[in-house]
């Protein structure tokens, strides 16, 4: 036995000194990643994230093998899948829901981010990857999300993608190119699918370059100061406990989600085939958007909506430029911390309003919170960058009750 | 653990509060609500109200309204036999072929075949219906918000149009309709049908019956969700508490120092 295991540990080192893949792994997420002591649950949402991606591409893998990429097969090879495929059910729910969870762990992820300031200095670039992966899913579900080709997927997408015909110039081009014709049909179906195919791969690769800028600097905290190496604890194996925990509850959201609402999160409309004679009386897009949607709606000219809408997000990038705020935490930034919750609440409400018809007080309030969603990150964040007085900051983790001496 | 329940209360909150809104028109009257039995942790179906069901759609809605999804075979899940189903299929004639000679030829159903289409054609079906179109119904509680709901009340929601209201020729009155309007005549009044199984057919028993048919046609797999959900929910709760607890162990290793 201990002849036969020594032997088994040969083999591993003969291995890992060709290919040190363990070596690697204890590195990125075990015990040889140390990371700060004091995070907190919200934390959780990294991993979790991971997990959905992981989630999407192998129920997504499972779909295509049933799905058929035409106007006239599409919606009824999806049904084929709920009816006749074993388990198709479970995994079509499990993905179609999969992309609401995965934005509800993602937009936690963000705010967590923006609550206690990840992008500050040294972690722009890890800011950044992120906001391409969040841009990348936007792309990759509004793509999936045409694909069983119902009433809401069709008319999305002739909505969407005529946003780009507001563009000078170019705009009619590239619309006719994205259709691949003169209007959403056949083309633009077959497109979208290889693309919805191909674009989580990208968001992997993406993730990597994340996660190694993220083992750069190495983890921010709930304090948003610097952790000295004793305040520090081997990842492997106690956050790697505590995630499996909360994945645990994450799970069991999802699950309820899937087994016994698994339509409440998705338009009635996309029951229905899609039909380019019918529209529907309201064009709703899935509710990630809709915050978004509210704000492209909220301004009276096509091309300055649409620039609106794109810039509410690409504005993220510059974030770590406008807040210029020494203090990273909102813990220690209380004025900060007051707009914070009112820029949450502001979104919060622009999804609201994303979801009505653009008329009357919904209308009159996104404009309201379009203003104030650009206000606060080109007013706001660098005024408070200068006016802001922090509390005093702890002189380390281990000691989060000041020291008054100093 | 409270900032963990915080977190968790988010995650919980934050999509109902975006989600719950679905925008719709105004006019709309909220459905009638009842209590369907196939709702609920352990929602299931009820055989005997969906054959009645099957009845009323066959006996009823079948010469408007096709089931596309659905084929023969697919009875057997509502509580008929095999051999049942052989002969209900066997009395519908379906159109089959080319046969050697390149004629389409007419032929009793078989388990295999799907329901077929009362209408040769979409334009049929309008010409046949004041130029509205009856659409399919094998999704259709799906297809709507509330939707078992909303087909019960709308089943029900036949009136005389109020003082004032103009009905359009060939139209009839409904109160659940968005608009008012239907191109669809009351279709469902006491004793419509005669139940095979002897159950009374009032007006309302008779909505139910097709409601509930409808939604077997639309979510046929609900009953094997709901109860794998609850095998897979009692393994996640024991996966988390065990995780917990594992966690809670280790961590208190690093509170000593
Ligand atoms: C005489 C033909 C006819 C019969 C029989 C009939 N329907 Fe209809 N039905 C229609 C037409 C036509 C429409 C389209 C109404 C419109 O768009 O105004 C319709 C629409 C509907 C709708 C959709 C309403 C909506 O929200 O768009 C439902 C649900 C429905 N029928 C259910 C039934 C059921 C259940 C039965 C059997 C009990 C039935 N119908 C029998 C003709 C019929
Ligand atoms: C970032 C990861 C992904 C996201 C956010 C995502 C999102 C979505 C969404 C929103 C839908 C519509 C679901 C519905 O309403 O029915 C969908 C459908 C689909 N997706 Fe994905 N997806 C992802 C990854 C993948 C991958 C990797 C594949 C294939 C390998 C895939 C294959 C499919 C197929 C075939 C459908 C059509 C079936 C259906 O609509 O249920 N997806 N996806």
């Amino acid at each position: 036995m201990s002849t036969e295991k020594s032997r088994l540990m040969k083999a591993w080192e003969w291995h890992e000194q060709r290919l040190p893949i363990g070596h690697f792994l204890d590195h990125s997420l075990g015990s040889k990643y140390p990371a700060p002591k004091n995070l907190n649950y919200w934390w959780n949402f990294g991993s979790l994230a991971l997990f959905m991606l992981v989630t999407m591409i192998i129920t997504g893998v499972f779909l295509a093998m049933n799905y058929t990429a035409h106007v006239t097969l599409a919606f009824s090879s999806v049904e084929r899948i709920m009816r006749d495929v074993n388990n198709g059910w479970l995994i079509r729910y499990m993905h179609a829901n999969g992309a609401s969870f995965f934005f509800i762990v993602v937009y936690i992820h963000i705010f967590r981010g923006l609550y206690y300031g990840s992008y500050k200095p040294p972690r722009e670039v890890l800011w950044w990857m992120g906001v391409v992966i969040y841009l990348l899913m936007m792309a990759t579900a509004f793509m999936g999300y045409v694909l069983p080709w119902g009433q809401m997927s069709f008319w999305g997408a002739t909505v969407i993608t005529n946003l780009f015909s507001a563009i000078p110039a170019v705009g009619d081009a590239i619309v006719t190119l994205l259709w691949g014709g003169f209007s959403v049909d056949n083309p633009t179906l077959n497109r979208f699918f290889a693309l919805h195919y191909l674009l989580p791969f990208v968001i992997v690769g993406v993730v990597f370059i994340h996660i190694w800028a993220l083992h750069i600097p190495g983890s921010n905290n709930p304090l948003g100061i610097d952790a000295a190496p004793a305040d520090k604890i081997p990842f492997f194996p106690y956050y790697v406990a505590k995630d499996v925990f909360g994945l645990g509850v994450f799970l069991m959201a999802y699950f309820a989600v899937v087994f016994w609402l698994p339509n409440a999160m998705g338009h009635p409309l996309n029951y229905v085939p899609a039909n380019p004679m019918v529209t529907p009386p309201h064009i709703v897009p899935e509710w990630y958007y809709l915050p978004f949607y509210a704000i492209l709606r909220a301004i009276p000219d096509k091309l300055l909506g649409v620039v609106a809408m794109f810039g509410s997000i690409l504005i993220l990038f510059v974030l770590p430029w406008l807040d210029r705020h020494p203090v990273r935490s909102a813990t220690f930034r209380p004025i900060f911390k007051i707009f914070f919750w009112i820029f949450l609440a502001n979104a919060v409400l622009l999804g609201y309003c994303g979801s009505q018809a653009a008329e009357g007080w919904p209308l009159i309030a996104s404009r309201i919170g379009t203003f104030w969603y650009f206000f606060h990150f080109i007013v706001l964040l660098p005024l408070l960058s200068w006016i802001e007085t922090p509390k005093p900051l702890p002189a380390s983790i281990s000691q989060p009750v000041l020291s008054p001496a100093e | 653990m409270r900032k963990f329940l915080l977190a968790a209360a988010a995650a919980f909150i934050l999509p109902t509060l975006v989600s719950g809104a679905p925008a719709f028109a105004a006019e709309e009257v909220k459905p009638m609500h009842r209590e369907w039995n196939f709702n609920g942790l352990l929602g299931k179906f009820d055989k005997q109200q969906l054959q009645r069901g099957f009845q009323v759609y066959k006996e009823v809605c079948a010469s408007c309204h096709s089931l596309n999804f659905i084929s023969f075979r697919n009875l057997e899940s509502i509580g008929y036999s095999e051999d049942q189903v052989k002969v209900i299929a066997a009395e519908y004639q379906i159109t089959d072929g080319p046969d050697e000679n390149g004629d389409m030829f007419q032929r009793p159903g078989r388990p295999s075949d799907h329901i077929p289409h009362p209408f040769a054609n979409d334009q049929l079906a309008r010409a046949s219906n004041g130029g509205a179109l009856p659409p399919d119904l094998s999704l259709m509680t799906k297809a709507r918000e509330d939707g078992p709901n909303y087909v019960y009340s709308l089943m029900l929601g036949y009136k005389d149009a109020p003082n004032g209201f103009e009905l359009n020729p060939g139209m009839s009155y409904n109160e659940f309709f968005p608009g008012h309007q239907i191109a669809m005549p009351q279709q469902i009044t006491d004793d419509r049908v005669t139940y095979a199984d002897g159950t009374k057919a009032s007006a309302d028993q008779i909505a139910q019956d097709v409601v509930a048919f409808l939604h077997w046609a639309a979510e046929p797999k609900l009953e094997v969700r709901h109860a794998t959900g609850i095998r897979v929910m009692l393994f996640a709760f024991l996966f988390t508490v065990l995780a917990y607890f594992y966690k809670r162990r280790l961590w208190a290793r690093l509170e000593k120092h």
